[in-house]
């Protein structure tokens, strides 16, 4: 649908596309960390790209995941980048669109932030940083968003005990369960 | 006293929780004299907002008001999930009531967290506040609602709301010390 999109990505900046690939008619490219920023800013100014509208920032873990159909070495190991952040972008004048991924280890969870291009990216690079612990390097206020500052750890990491809950508050005048107790 | 000070059944409140006369007559005015605050936080409002509307009719009960400052309140309608950052703002609303005041949990969210059990829906609403009357359903009938109000209404008249019983304990302790 947009390929035209990562055909002129590969003739502008072929050293920073590590891949390309189509998924269900959406057009991704995979961004080394260190090019992002310029690619980012290609894409936003240059007039036959002219992508204006920020879709989403959201994180994928890949902790215990493997592609159906692949051999299990192709699972995730401590050497392979954990986590993808993926970016969705689209152009309203020219109406295509474009998904880049960056690929980021568990060490060193960070990546230029795009707040600066898109100001739509704040409060979900946030949102990323509260949930998976990526850290947005220049965004400009990288607080918790939607859990409070006591919280401890990422919930949406898969390795975050499912059911484990940081209460703020319990009441202290509950007896001793007495059916515990025996 | 050699009682369960902690629990509301009847069979030992009955033991130490006897009415005077009076106590009695103030307690069948309370029961039809309920004013609401609605601490309304997910998709169960939508049901909240049907029961007490004409339809179904709250106000048939004598809960007629609901009132949007805790001061002026004494039931506290726990209405959808409460999140753990959520939990020192109900305590303090709860806290800002007037005495006595009694506390529904409306839905399986309030009652018991519900289908949430992870990192950030608190497992009932009773971890931080001791709830009188539990509402099942996701979201409740109105009937079950109209039922958990008239079952409040026998609790509030027997002086067994938890409200009423930690009044009763405390004026318990004050005359055993005088004697
Ligand atoms: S009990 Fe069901 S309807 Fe009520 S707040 Fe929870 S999810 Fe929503």
């Amino acid at each position: 649908m947009s390929q035209k999109v990562l055909d002129a990505l590969l003739a502008k900046h072929g050293g920073a596309v590590v891949h390309t690939e189509s998924v269900h008619g959406d057009e991704v490219a995979w961004i080394a960390r260190d090019h992002l920023l310029a690619v980012a800013t290609w894409l936003r100014d240059e007039p036959t790209m002219a992508f204006d509208s920020p879709v989403f920032v959201t994180c994928i873990d890949r902790l215990d995941w493997r592609p159906v159909g692949l051999p299990p070495s192709a699972a995730w190991t401590e050497e392979r980048p954990r986590f993808e952040v993926c970016y969705q972008l689209r152009s309203s004048t020219h109406r295509h669109r474009v998904r880049l991924k960056i690929a980021v280890t568990e060490k060193d969870p960070h990546l230029p932030s795009l707040t600066g291009l898109w100001s739509g990216f704040n409060w979900q690079e946030r949102e990323t940083f509260d949930m998976y612990g990526i850290r947005f390097e220049g965004h400009p206020d990288l607080r918790r968003i939607y859990l409070y500052e006591e919280f401890v750890g990422y919930p949406l990491r898969k390795d975050y005990p499912k059911d484990k809950r940081q209460p703020l508050v319990r009441r202290d005048d509950l007896p001793v369960n007495p059916i515990r107790k025996s | 006293m050699g009682v369960e000070l902690s629990t509301t059944r009847l069979e030992d409140a009955a033991k130490w929780a006897k009415q005077s006369l009076l106590e009695r007559g103030v307690n069948w005015g309370r029961k039809f004299s309920l004013f609401t605050y609605p601490f309304v936080t997910a998709c169960c409002g939508m049901e909240f907002m049907s029961a007490a509307a004409p339809k179904y009719d709250l106000a048939r009960f004598g809960a007629e008001f609901p009132r949007f400052s805790p001061r002026q309140s004494d039931l506290l309608m726990i209405v959808g999930t409460i999140t753990e950052k959520q939990g020192p703002a109900l305590k303090r609303v709860y806290d800002q009531m007037t005495e006595p005041k009694w506390v529904i949990a409306f839905g399986v969210c309030a009652s018991t967290g519900g289908f949430y059990q992870n990192y950030h829906a608190m497992p009932g609403a009773d971890q931080v506040i001791p709830v009188d009357v539990y509402i099942p359903g996701c979201p409740p009938r109105p009937e079950q609602v109209l039922d958990a109000l008239i079952l409040l209404q026998k609790r509030i008249a027997e002086g067994r709301g938890h409200s009423q019983l930690r009044d009763k304990r405390e004026q318990l302790a004050v005359a055993a010390s005088d004697e």
